[in-house]
Formats: structure tokens, C-alpha cells, sequence
């Protein structure tokens, strides 16, 4: 007798239709699964044998063979084992199913046939309604997450008992519905920029990069803080849309990062990865094994110590930086994974950190800072808008300085200056730090005074001349948070406090 | 590219060879010379001082340099980081001449990043080594050439330096060689200013003006030319942050919190104070006043 169900696996963050079939025919007992299976699904087999035996029905001893079609791609993960358990009953006859065709089963199996929670059922769900499959049943756990796609009913069950009597329409069980998504409400972990007292010109730096999407690179003595503030950039950045969210939760879905039962994310991410990280972890791997570039799509990527990571680690970084997603190879095919995220860098003014510090004297000679300045030069720089030197602070002065402004009073200003630029893109969701550079020419026209002007500052101050494009980027988002359609003098003025890598000898001294 | 030019070698007979060297105690037999050496480098003035200077001690290095260069007074300095460059640089920013006196060869850059001051300076004036051409810069071979940093001028000015600084020998050959000592003081808690600070409790005599440098060594007809202050009338913001800028290195947070400015304005107002002249960014997003008067 022969069974198929239909089930999906996972490649880079998105899920494909399986098409699970078991035969049970005549020969010496045994239990087969091709079908390019990996370790997990290999091991399907003792899980499956043992679930079934302990929910009440038999495995018989003959010959069982699993396919998982098609044959050619890569199968991974424990979530077969539901549609492997239903296709055994359903061929040796100890089960009728009648939802077979417009149902797609997931699921990891317990040894006492309880359902656990798997990896990727939002993006399944996604692949299911794309490919008219009406029904989903999933682990109970993983109910929420699958109902947030419109248009597939979602079961979720908590034994194969339960999914058994489902199938053969004896007790069906009920649809879930969707968890509310309201993210204005939540703000992640509690932390706020009026955490922060002093720091006016990095918190302003901080406002100007979430207005424009601008990445960031903070430069100060350690102990100032910039950690801190890299943390609460997401609390200032535009509240998540319906669409970002189910990106991000599909994402940390298939990562394996959402807790049981729960809904759609609704904070931005901030990942801060070590700077020992490999480039793997950075990038991630196929198939379906998503990077911190990922994770931290549509948030904030946090480099601390930027220096101090692998000279390869800050290569990969380039692609995602560029074209917003990050391309994994392997021997047979290339995953594509998003990573729509906003840069964070810090990093140390010079080898001993203390160069420019109030405190302490920095003992570093120029040659040394200059080496370690140059080892973030180059392309990784060029994708940097903003450069922040933030100062160490007395104990005294931190006093006395004023109460910081709320995240929430700082998000209106970025969301309309968000609201400048959605209008001048048409529609689109580009933001000012991914203008191309005809849109450059296009949307940020100098008047022969300010050209003049801005020529003149680059010439006396030194500044490199590919400084020119990046001054005009950021100006462009200065202008757009005070609503003027023209970029000033004064907005120009403002950046040049921003472009510090571009004049070697502020930083060298 | 120019042609390379020629290091010139100087003998202790050669007219060339500096009248101020043939006195002194142990003269070098040659001089390896970049650059030219004239009659009016015999009105020369030696600034000494510490590598690792506060903003505050290379901005007086820098601005008595300017002030002597105006003054028609040679610059004499070793080249070093800190001190001695800013006073390097001075002398050029007021188009006068300057003197650096090397520990190594006269061909070899050093420190590296000195390399376009250096070429500055034998355009304006002279690179000068006992030294032969090739010397690498090594350790021992500093302090000697102290003594003609000192040899080479009326006097030596000491403007940093903490204990066991080599200003400290400077100082002392000048004073073998009856030149005269000044210092410019400091603050008492730095320790930048030790080394300034024990010459004057030794006699050495105060700098607070080029005026009292001039009046030592009896040439107070050399008058600093008179020399125009921010020709440009401040206004506004700009106005109100110059007001608060000075020789103590202050982050943009602070001048905005002592303006009671939004930071947007302050920085702002600081590229154009900068562009003008009036200022100078230092690591840190730190600014100093620029063009200091007294």
C-alpha cells in the first residue's frame, strides 16, 4: 500500500513542498529513507518506530520505504516526522485519512507521540498558501506563528493521536487565529534613549542615521558609552509594518530563536556578534542556517571592537552592505538570505584607547594609530555615512547634563523625516543611505553657492574628495528632518562634524 | 619630480660652517647640509620640548614660532614629534626661516610621518646633521645633537617637558655654551610642565610674550609686525562658540552645553570657524582656538 502526504523542508528562509511517500510491501522487514535525508532525518526512523508504538497502533514488520520527493533536493530537520508517522499508518491501513491532498503536515515527534515544535513553520505556511494548500497542522507550539498567514487554516495538535483523528474528520481541530500585531506599543527590553545623559552630538548622530538608514561608526575612548547608545538606535527607528515583521519572524522562525507560542516579532533586532565570530556566523550557512547579517535584517547590526574582527569576517560584510542580501554557496546550489540591516561600528580611537581622552594619556605613537586606523579603511569604510567620535564624560559633568530626550520624542522626528523620503522615492521603501547614484544627482542639486561652499570646505580642510558624494547623502537627511526641500549651507556645515575619517589628521592629531 | 638636491658637506674651515658652532666646546668637524644656510640664521632662536605635548604646549610652540618668524628670527628645533615640530611649523606658517638639527642622517626621515614638514623645511631654510648621510635614527645619538640645537641659537626656549625630559639637556648645553634659558609655564598639576617649571625656579627666564624673548637678547628693534586678528565680525552662533573656545581642547557636547546651543548649531557653526581658521578639530571631535592672540 502506498501513502503520500505532503510536507516541506527549509532552504535559506524559505520552505519548498516535499511530497512525503511510504510504501509498505512485502520483504525482509526493514525501514528505509531516501531521498537525500540528513542525519536528523535518518534518525526520523527510531523516532517514528517508537512514537507509534506508544500512541496505541503497530508497526508491522515489512518492508517500509520512504521517498521524499523530489529526490534532489537536500531534506534537513526533525519536522518529517510527522508526515513520515501518518504515511506508515495510513499505508499498513491502521489509519483513513481524508484530508491527505489539501493538508501539509509538520512536525518533530516525542518518543511517547507528543508533538514538539519545529523550525521554519512561518515560512512553510507562506509556501503553503503559494502553493494552494489550504490546511496546515503543525505542533501546538507553533500555532501562532503559522496563523499569521492569511488564507491557510492552521491546526496545531499536540499528539499524533490528535492529528490522526483530525485527518479522518473524527475530531477535528479547531483553526488558530492570529496573535495581534501592534508594534508601537512594545519597545524591546526596556532601554530608552533618556537612559543617556550628555552625548548630545552622538545621540544627533544616531537620529540622523535612523532618519536616513545611514550606518554608523562610533569612535571614543572605552567607558563612554557606545555600546549603550548602539542599543537604543532601534527604539528610535520607524515601527515595524506588517511586512518587516513577518520577514523578521520567518527569519528567527527558521533560526529557531522564537520561543514556543509565540507571535510575530515586534521589535527591531539588534545583534551584536563577538568579534571573534567566524565569517560562517556572520554570513551563515546553507542550507537554511541564517547569519547574524540576517538576524539582524530590518534592525541593527552591532560591530564592537570593529578592529579587532577577522580581516574576512569584514570582507563578507560587503555584499549584504551593498545589495541588502547575502549569498551562501555550496557545492550544489547558492542560498540567498536577507540582511537588510543598519550598521552599528565602534571602535577605540587607537590601539590604547585613550587618544583624545580627558582622563588618561594615550601613549600610542602616530604610526600605530595610523596602522590601526587603516584596518577598517577602504571598502567597509566607504559604506559608512556617519563617523561619531564620542568623548569621555566626568562623573560631574555627566551630573549636570541634562535629562536625554525619550526614544518616543526622537522616533516622530525620524518617522517624518521617513515620510520626506517615502514621497520623494515614490513609494518606494528606500531610504536616503540607499539612493543610487542618479538619484544622488537627482535628489540632492546643490545651488552654485552651496557647490562653491562645499568645494571650498573639502579643499581646506583636506577632506578626501570622494567625500563629496557622502556629504551630500547625509545633507540630504539633515535637510529632510528639519522638512526643507533644499539642502543648505548649514546642513552641509553639519555633516562635515560627521566625516572624521575622511581627515586623516583629525584623527592622527 | 625635481632633480634630488645635493647635500652639501661643510667643513669647520668652510665660510659657510656656522659662526655660532665654531665657539662652542666640542664644534663637529663637518656638517651635512639640506637646504642653505645664510648669514641671517646667525639671529636664530632654539624651541625645545616635549613629544607627547598637550594641545596647550604645541599651540605656544606653533604660535612662537610665528611670532619669531615675523620677527625675523631663525627657528631652530630638532624635528621631533610634539613640540619641536609645532615650532617647525610655526616658523613656516609665518614665512620665516627654520633650522632642524637631526639625530640621524640627513637623508633619513624621521619620525616617517614627518616627511612633508621635513621637505617644508629645506625649502625654507636647512636640515642639519654631524651625522653622515644614512645614519640611522639610534637612541644614543639624540642627546649630542642637543647640543647643537642649542649651539646654533642665542637661546633655547623650553615649552614642555616632564622629568628626565631631553629638553633638560638641551637646557644645559646651553647654558655651557652661555646661551640664554627661557621656559613658558604651564599648568602646576600637569607634568608636562615639570621640566619649564624647575628652569624658572633655576633662573631661566619667563616667556609670556616673543617681547621677552627680544628684550633678553637685546634685539628689541625686531618688533612682531603688527598682524590683523579675525578680520572677519563674528555673528551670532558662530560668535558665541568662538567666545568659549581656547587653548583647552573642548569636545563639540561640551561648547554646546556652555552655549546652551542645540549640538546641530554648535557643530555647524564649528566646520565654518574651522574653514575660517578660527579653530582646529584635534582627535576626538575636540576644538581649540586657532590663531591665538595675546
Amino acid at each position: 500500500m502506498l501513502a503520500r502526504v505532503r510536507s516541506a523542508v527549509i532552504h535559506g528562509i524559505e520552505a519548498h513542498p516535499v511530497d512525503v511517500e511510504v510504501d509498505v510491501g512485502r520483504g525482509l522487514p526493514s525501514f528505509t529513507i531516501v531521498g537525500l535525508p540528513d542525519a536528523a532525518v535518518q534518525e526520523a526512523r527510531e523516532r517514528v518506530r517508537t512514537a507509534i508504538r506508544n500512541a496505541g497502533y503497530d508497526v508491522p514488520a515489512r518492508r517500509i520505504t520512504v521517498n521524499l520527493a523530489p529526490a534532489d533536493v537536500h531534506k534537513v530537520g526533525s519536522s518529517f516526522d510527522l508526515p513520515i508517522a501518518i504515511g506508515v499508518l495510513s499505508a499498513t491501513g491502521q489509519a483513513h485519512p481524508q484530508k491527505l491532498k489539501e493538508t501539509m503536515l509538520l512536525g518533530e515527534l516525542s518518543l511517547d507521540g507528543t508533538l514538539r515544535p519545529i523550525v521554519g513553520t512561518l515560512a512553510v505556511a507562506l509556501a503553503a498558501r503559494k502553493t494552494g494548500i489550504t490546511a496546515l497542522v503543525v505542533p501546538d507550539g507553533n500555532g501562532s506563528e503559522a496563523a499569521l498567514v492569511e488564507g491557510v487554516g492552521v491546526h496545531a495538535a499536540r499528539t499524533l493521536g490528535d492529528v490522526v483523528g483530525h485527518l479522518e474528520t473524527r475530531a477535528l481541530l479547531p483553526v488558530r487565529h492570529a496573535p495581534p500585531f501592534d508594534p508601537s506599543t512594545e519597545r524591546g527590553d526596556g532601554v530608552d534613549f533618556s537612559d543617556i545623559r550628555g552625548q548630545s552630538s552622538a545621540r544627533r548622530a544616531l537620529e540622523i542615521a535612523a532618519a536616513g538608514g545611514h550606518n554608523v561608526l562610533l569612535v571614543g575612548p572605552p567607558g563612554t558609552g557606545k555600546t549603550m547608545l548602539a542599543r537604543r538606535l532601534s527604539t528610535i527607528l520607524p515601527a515595524l509594518t506588517w511586512q518587516e515583521a513577518i520577514e523578521i519572524t520567518q527569519i528567527f522562525s527558521v533560526a529557531g530563536l522564537l520561543s514556543a507560542g509565540s507571535g510575530p516579532v515586534h521589535v527591531r533586532p539588534f545583534r551584536s556578534p563577538h568579534h571573534t565570530a567566524s565569517s560562517a556566523a556572520m554570513v551563515g550557512r546553507a542550507p537554511a542556517r541564517p547569519g547574524e547579517v540576517t538576524l539582524a535584517h530590518r534592525g541593527v547590526l552591532f560591530l564592537d571592537e570593529l578592529p579587532e574582527f577577522h580581516r574576512d569576517v569584514l570582507a563578507v560584510l560587503r555584499q549584504p552592505l551593498e545589495d541588502r542580501v547575502v549569498s551562501v554557496a555550496r557545492i550544489h546550489s547558492t542560498v540567498t538570505f536577507p540582511a537588510a540591516f543598519m550598521l552599528v561600528a565602534a571602535m577605540n580611537p587607537c590601539p590604547c584607547g585613550h587618544r583624545g581622552d580627558s582622563r588618561r594619556e594615550c601613549l600610542c605613537t602616530p604610526p600605530q594609530v595610523a596602522r590601526y586606523l587603516s584596518r577598517v579603511s577602504g571598502p567597509l569604510l566607504d559604506r559608512i555615512d556617519l563617523h561619531v567620535e564620542v568623548p569621555w564624560i566626568l562623573p560631574a559633568e555627566l551630573l549636570s547634563a541634562p535629562a536625554g530626550e525619550s526614544s518616543a520624542a526622537i522616533r516622530v522626528r525620524v518617522q517624518r523625516a521617513r515620510a520626506m523620503q517615502r514621497a520623494r522615492f515614490a513609494g518606494t521603501p528606500l531610504c536616503n543611505a540607499e539612493m543610487t547614484p542618479r538619484q544622488l544627482r537627482r535628489h540632492c542639486r546643490l545651488s552654485e553657492t552651496e557647490q562653491a561652499f562645499l568645494r571650498g570646505v573639502i579643499e581646506r580642510l583636506g577632506l578626501s574628495a570622494r567625500a563629496y558624494d557622502r556629504v551630500l547623502r547625509v545633507a540630504r537627511t539633515i535637510a529632510d528632518l528639519e522638512e526643507s526641500n533644499d539642502i543648505s549651507a548649514a546642513h552641509l556645515a553639519e555633516t562635515i562634524q560627521y566625516r572624521a575619517f575622511d581627515r586623516p589628521l583629525r584623527l592622527l592629531g | 619630480m625635481s632633480p634630488p638636491e645635493t647635500i652639501q658637506i661643510i667643513g669647520r674651515d668652510d665660510p659657510a660652517y656656522p659662526a655660532a658652532l665654531r665657539v662652542i666646546a666640542d664644534p663637529p668637524e663637518v656638517l651635512y647640509v639640506r637646504g642653505t644656510l645664510r648669514d641671517q640664521d646667525g639671529t636664530a632662536l632654539a624651541i625645545v620640548g616635549s613629544r607627547r605635548a598637550s594641545a596647550y604646549g604645541l599651540a605656544v610652540a606653533e604660535w612662537l614660532g610665528q611670532e619669531l618668524a615675523w620677527c625675523g628670527v631663525t627657528v631652530v628645533s630638532g624635528l621631533a614629534r610634539g613640540i619641536d615640530a609645532a615650532g617647525h611649523r610655526g616658523a613656516l606658517a609665518g614665512g620665516g626661516r627654520t633650522i632642524a638639527v637631526l639625530g640621524c642622517g640627513v637623508d633619513v626621515i624621521y619620525p616617517p610621518e614627518h616627511h612633508r614638514l621635513m621637505a617644508q623645511i629645506v625649502e625654507a631654510g636647512a636640515v642639519v646633521s654631524e651625522f653622515p648621510p644614512g645614519t640611522p635614527p639610534l637612541k644614543h645619538l639624540f642627546p649630542r645633537r642637543n647640543r647643537l640645537i642649542s649651539g646654533l641659537a642665542l637661546g633655547v626656549v623650553v615649552v614642555e617637558g616632564r622629568d628626565r625630559s631631553g629638553a633638560v639637556i638641551t637646557a644645559d648645553c646651553a647654558l655651557d655654551q652661555g646661551r640664554d634659558v627661557f621656559a613658558v609655564p604651564g599648568r602646576i598639576f600637569d607634568e608636562t610642565s615639570r621640566t619649564p617649571h624647575r628652569l624658572l625656579q633655576q633662573g631661566a627666564k619667563l616667556v609670556a610674550r616673543v617681547e621677552d624673548i627680544l628684550d633678553e637678547l637685546g634685539l628689541a628693534a625686531l618688533r612682531p609686525r603688527s598682524v590683523a586678528g579675525p578680520s572677519v565680525a563674528l555673528e551670532g552662533v558662530e560668535a558665541d562658540v568662538y567666545a568659549q573656545l581656547g587653548l583647552q581642547p573642548q569636545h563639540a557636547d561640551a561648547l554646546a552645553q556652555r552655549c546652551r546651543l542645540p549640538v546641530a548649531e554648535v557643530s555647524r557653526a564649528l566646520t565654518l570657524l574651522e574653514v575660517r581658521g578660527l579653530t582646529r578639530a584635534l582627535p576626538g571631535q575636540r576644538y581649540v582656538r586657532a590663531n591665538v592672540e595675546w
